[in-house]
């Protein structure tokens, strides 16, 4: 927090330090909102991140239709029923699309460039968002190469687990 | 169930603007209202389209809104997904025989704020889904592989779609880009996110429409040229991507929906042209899929074969599209707002050549075009 924003003492508010708006040739007034907010996982979303913490991807299946869906549901948004069936998936799967993100804006989650994923889970019957990584992704054209010949993908995990989606690093070709 | 017609729209230009968010709403109301020759009062219903959170920041729209759009005293709703819906919101009252007068106004002010994928990232989940770089941006690059790889859709015929609608945005005032462009150009602009090129992205834009619908007996006493509403539909998917086909939106179903209402059966045929809400090039070409303008995966086959274009049989985007000009929640209404003028003769330079008689109106939001939304209007 103390590199991201300073304290405006006078107005009591908050200013985002590293965001600047372009030069304007007009009078305006700059307001930055930050504000708290506490967001309750629920049972079905704290199991599956308990799930990442002990290294393992959580899936849930619908008795009515039996797809198997990540990350885990409390209940099949096609069939609108609980899914109570707990599945723990294969750490690998194979590419959907993707892309090469390799430009800056505000707030991005992480220095570009960078790989991001459909990834299928074996087993599973629909896609998991993702980063790829793993090789050098600094050549976007030898990227564009590489990711030609990668279909397979497996998950590789951070070393330090918060139980959150960013227990998995990312995935990496096999 | 009454007639609906749209009397008179007006709109502000895309560029940006020194004027503050209530001057620059006042301005194209206050236009239309002097057009149409009646007091602010006079108007029996409003319906608002602006999202006063993260595309405004000053969450306030009770204390600016409604003054600027003059609005206030009278009854009165304001809706937050795409100003298209709000159209329709407006319809439905007159439809009813409730109202004669209903005047819908869609405005923003994308100067304002920060970068369209910064604000778009707030529309993914916060668990799953933002935490991995989702945004408006990043989805759609993940559609567009999807495209060219399932159906063979090349760059080049995406590129086309830029070159096409910015060459119509110089015949129109309002847009906000005005610039003419070649498919070399596109292909070599910044790849930002890998397939999307930087040139192949809208902008992000300034935008304040605003339009009075009236019953039909008072519409004809309003303008010797109402358009009437046609048809309507929408249709929301789920947000998920992955457990979605990213190339089989609710399109299709809004479409056939609108289709119905309207009684159009061949829309290939019958449409004599479409504004469609193209955020990123490809779009274009796949929407025009889904609105059954081609076939399945055809979508590069017909921007080739120049039909799309102002001079073609069924012109696509004669003002220039969202490419030229986004403004974010009001860009619907613009779409309904240039295919009514297209209908009445009144687009100035980018009136298209033949005769119009049918229009399409399409917006989108949400990632990959997760909600859809289709309006046909007639002459
Ligand atoms: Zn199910």
């Amino acid at each position: 927090m103390a590199e991201k924003y300073k304290v405006d003492k006078d107005l009591v508010r908050m200013e985002i330090v590293d965001f600047t708006f372009p030069e304007k040739e007009y009078r305006t007034s700059r307001h930055d909102t930050v504000l708290p907010y506490n967001w309750a996982l629920g049972p079905t979303w704290t199991r599956f991140f308990d799930g990442l913490k002990e290294g393992k991807i959580l899936g849930t299946r619908c008795k009515k239709c039996n797809k198997v869906l990540v990350p885990a549901r409390t209940f099949c948004p096609i069939c609108y029923e609980d899914m109570q069936e707990w599945i723990e998936l294969p750490q690998e799967g194979s590419i959907e699309t993707w892309c090469l993100v390799n430009y800056k804006y505000y707030g991005q989650v992480k220095e570009p460039p960078y790989i991001i994923a459909q990834i299928h889970l074996d087993k599973a019957d629909c896609s998991l968002t993702h980063f790829i990584g793993g090789f050098n992704l600094s050549d976007p054209d030898k990227v564009r190469g590489k990711m030609k010949t990668v279909s397979r993908v497996k998950a590789v995990w951070s070393k330090e687990k918060h139980g959150d989606i960013y227990d998995i690093a990312h995935f990496k070709p096999v | 169930m009454q007639k609906v017609g749209i009397v008179e729209v007006t709109q502000s230009s895309g560029v940006e603007s020194p004027l503050s968010l209530m001057e620059f709403t006042y301005k194209p109301v206050k236009e239309l209202l002097d057009k149409v020759d009646m007091r602010r009062d006079e108007v029996d219903m409003y319906i608002l389209a602006a999202t006063d959170v993260f595309h405004s920041g000053m969450s306030c729209a009770n204390a600016f809104d409604w003054d600027a759009s003059g609005a206030f005293m009278k009854p009165a709703s304001r809706e937050e997904g795409d100003a298209i819906t709000a159209f329709v919101y407006g319809c439905m009252p007159i439809m009813e025989g409730r109202y004669d007068t209903v005047l819908v106004v869609g405005l923003i002010k994308g100067s304002e704020n920060p970068e369209n994928d910064t604000l778009t990232s707030f529309v993914a989940d916060p668990f799953y889904s933002r935490p991995v770089g989702i945004q408006e941006t990043t989805a759609a690059a993940m559609q567009m592989r999807l495209y060219l790889q399932r159906y063979g859709i090349t760059e080049e015929q995406c590129a086309k779609v830029v070159v096409k609608n910015l060459g119509n945005a110089l015949f129109n005032p309002y847009a906000h880009i005005k610039k003419r462009v070649n498919v070399d150009d596109v292909l070599n602009s910044e790849r930002i996110c890998d397939p999307l090129k930087a040139m192949e992205c809208a902008p992000k834009s300034e935008g304040v429409c605003a339009m009075l619908l009236a019953s039909e007996e008072k519409a004809k006493k309003l303008t010797d040229k109402p358009v009437w509403f046609k048809g309507w539909g929408s249709s929301m998917d789920t947000f998920y991507l992955g457990d979605r086909d990213l190339l089989d939106t609710q399109l299709k179903a809004a479409a056939a929906s609108a289709y119905k209402m309207a009684g159009v059966s061949d829309p290939r045929k019958e449409i004599d042209v479409a504004e469609i809400c193209e955020p990123y090039a490809f779009q274009e070409l796949l929407w025009c899929e889904q609105l059954g303008f081609c076939a399945q995966g055809q979508g590069g086959k017909l921007i080739d074969s120049g039909v799309t274009q102002i001079t073609g049989a069924l012109p696509v985007n004669p003002s220039g599209g969202v490419l030229a000009m986004n403004p974010y929640v009001a860009r619907g209404l613009y779409r309904v707002a240039e295919a009514a003028l297209q209908i009445k003769g009144k687009a100035g330079e980018h009136q298209v050549d033949g005769k119009v008689n049918t229009a399409l109106a399409h917006s989108t939001y949400g990632f990959c075009g997760q909600w859809q939304g289709v309006v046909i209007l007639g002459s």
